[in-house]
């Protein structure tokens, strides 16, 4: 029988880190415990920075919690384009979208929660119905924020704005590629919704990640299914495809970052290279990256296919690694869906 | 069913008791937010143990008072509040914000016997306060319902629309008390965004005011009692607190909001108030 070593096949991963590789072959029961990582809220945070010097239009809005996603460093750079509007979040929403009217590209920070749900009807009919160039950064994005409990974790924060129209959803893995997302959001013409982990995560890739709004990324080759997972959910991914190697199970890793629109070529490619597909995402099962995936196939492709995700519950306080365990959405969970779809191939 | 309701001096020992308990679990627990529990202990020490009509062996009592910490970030002191009131062993305490507790990081009306409202997404616990206050009097019921609301909290648009419903229906059932601490989640309420006059705008709204100093007991137990019997107009006491009270590093610090104190900086806190009511 293959040592893990010997199965672990640099050659399949494509922009992976090898500190990330190696921290894999080293040991599957925590590989990323010593790895570099860091909450993608903060890679908003620099990268709007470096956004600021190079485009004066863009103007960065707060709703008391800056502190925390550490966009008051924008505001120390740039006070005369940093607008703190208190608890407000509705008001700050819909002022972003009167200051899109007039050019500006206006940032509107806060926690997922309060972006999608507080602030919706703001979000829909002043900012997605116009089609103005607001860009809502959410941090606390699906259940990443651990500790702080339900009324923090946005579980539902993909769905919701994959719901609406003329909306454009993304969710970077790490910082480096939500750093790119940033900066292409600003080049994208109408709202960009990001979607930001609490919880420290990965830095799997690097910046010449070839980041391109509504172009999935296969991250690793693999011909018995294929795993598509966005957020904080590609890292646990990463994981089950090594679990599965082991087990002589070849699996792809498509890093789908932009929900919507939805990089259809990519994941049929998948479908008729792999014949089977996990969805996983730490947001609910219903109306995220495993519905829109779901979608796609069934009208197009049927193949067994299994999504994973929080199901019809809220979630609770907890340190963040064990909140996902006890909500079915880590590696382990990954590991079995993709078995149960690979023996569904008949 | 109830203890007999404290003194004053029994009132203060017992504040204390729950500031320890604040800074000992917060700290177990690794995160939560310290500072706006400190600067609501006293009000909510006077409440559950003399002010409030409530029955801990019984938590759903359906005549009882009703109290919603809207700023439900500042649950540890609810928390602590509740275990030494006896509606759970305050074993309970070490255990906030982990898997399985009771105590999750923002109140839980599900999880934490006693807590009569889940709160934690500001703005909202006051309007539920206000819809359980209107149950009061279409039921004739004689309970009162009381909610602490923070300063940085008003900024919340919806907390006005509640003061309007709350004048508009003559609420008298209803006594809000504002924790004024002056700080907010990123810095000073001031430059933030500023909220004063306060006790004008109240007045504005048709609500009757009260102003006090947050942790002088004696005005904190007369300005609840006074409360009960104003009539025909829901009543708000403009608290005048400090934020992180009675720990010196944590008073008036921003970062203190939501930070959790290492083992040094809980020995000293956990000094700092036991001197403070000599023991
Ligand atoms: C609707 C909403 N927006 C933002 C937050 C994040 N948040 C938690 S506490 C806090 C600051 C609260 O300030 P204040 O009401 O003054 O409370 P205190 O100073 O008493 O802690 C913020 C912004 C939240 N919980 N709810
Ligand atoms: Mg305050």
């Amino acid at each position: 029988m293959a040592t893990g070593m010997d199965r672990l096949e640099t050659s399949v991963y494509h922009h992976v880190r090898p500190e990330i590789i190696s921290a894999l072959a080293a040991n599957l029961d925590d590989p990323f415990a010593e790895v570099e990582k860091q909450p993608t809220r903060y890679a908003y945070a620099e990268a709007i920075i470096e956004l600021g010097e190079r485009n004066p239009d863009v103007v960065v809005l707060d709703a008391d919690v800056a502190k925390s996603i550490k966009t008051h460093e924008f505001a120390q750079r740039f006070p005369e384009r940093s607008f703190n509007f208190g608890i407000a979040e509705q008001n700050m929403m819909a002022a972003a979208a009167g200051m899109a009217t007039t050019g500006l590209i206006p940032y509107a920070s806060t926690y997922a929660v309060f972006a999608t749900m507080r602030a919706l009807d703001q979000v829909r009919n002043s900012i997605h119905y116009p089609g103005l160039n607001v860009k809502i950064a959410a941090s606390h994005g699906g259940i990443t924020p651990g500790p702080d409990g339900v009324t923090h974790q946005a579980q539902e924060d993909l769905s919701i704005m994959r719901s609406i129209a003329n909306s454009t959803v993304i969710a970077g893995a790490d910082s480096p590629s939500t750093k790119l997302a940033v900066w292409a959001a600003a080049e994208w013409d109408g709202p960009v919704y990001l979607s930001f982990t609490r919880d420290p995560v990965p830095f799997l890739f690097d910046l010449d990640y070839p980041f391109e709004i509504g172009k999935a990324v296969t991250i690793r080759e693999g011909t018995d299914a294929t795993i598509i997972a966005n957020r904080d959910i590609v890292c646990q991914s990463l994981i089950a495809a090594e679990r599965l190697a082991r087990k002589g199970v070849s699996v792809r890793v498509i890093d789908c970052h932009t929900v919507k629109p939805l990089d259809v070529e990519t994941i049929l490619q998948a479908a008729e290279e792999t014949g089977a597909i996990v969805t996983g995402e730490s947001n609910v099962i219903n109306g995220g990256l495993g519905s829109a995936v779901a979608e796609v196939l069934v009208e197009n492709f049927p193949i067994p296919m299994k999504r994973i995700g929080v199901r019809d519950v809220f979630a609770e306080s907890g340190p963040y690694l064990e909140v996902i365990k006890k909500y079915g959405v880590s590696s382990e969970h990954i590991v079995d869906a993709v078995e149960e779809v690979v023996a569904r191939k008949g | 069913m109830p203890q007999s309701p404290m003194s004053v001096e029994e009132l203060k020992r017992m504040a204390a008791t729950i500031r320890c308990d604040i800074i000992e679990m917060v700290h177990i627990a690794g995160s939560g937010h310290p500072g706006g529990s400190l600067s609501a202990t006293d009000i909510v020490t006077a409440l559950y143990f003399r002010v409030m009509r409530v029955d801990p062996k019984n938590p759903d009592w359906p005549d009882r008072d009703r109290f919603i910490l809207s700023k439900g970030h500042a649950c540890p002191v609810w928390y602590a509040a509740l275990a030494e009131r006896g509606y759970y062993d305050k074993s309970h305490l070490g255990t906030l914000r982990q898997l399985n507790s009771i105590l999750q990081g923002h109140a839980d009306m599900l999880k934490t016997p006693g807590v009569d409202m889940t709160v934690g997404s500001l703005g909202q616990g006051f309007s539920a306060g206000l819809g359980m206050a209107l149950s009061g009097k279409l039921r004739k019921k004689d309970y009162h319902v009381w909610v602490v609301i923070g300063d940085g909290e008003m900024q919340e648009g919806a907390v006005w629309e509640a003061a309007m419903a709350g004048a508009k229906w003559k609420l008298d059932n209803l006594t809000t008390i504002l924790d004024l601490n002056g700080l907010q989640n990123d810095d000073f309420v001031d430059d933030i965004m500023p909220i004063h006059p306060v006790p004008d705008k109240w007045r504005a709204f048709n609500w009757h005011v009260i102003e006090i100093d947050g942790h002088n007991m004696d005005e904190v137990v007369s300005a609840l009692e006074t409360a009960k019997t104003i009539k025909d107009k829901p009543t708000i006491i403009v608290a005048h607190t400090v934020k992180g009270k009675g720990v010196s590093f944590m008073e008036n610090v921003a970062a203190w909001h939501g930070q959790a104190p290492t083992v040094e900086q809980m020995d000293q806190a956990l000094a700092e108030i036991c001197q403070q009511v000599g023991r």
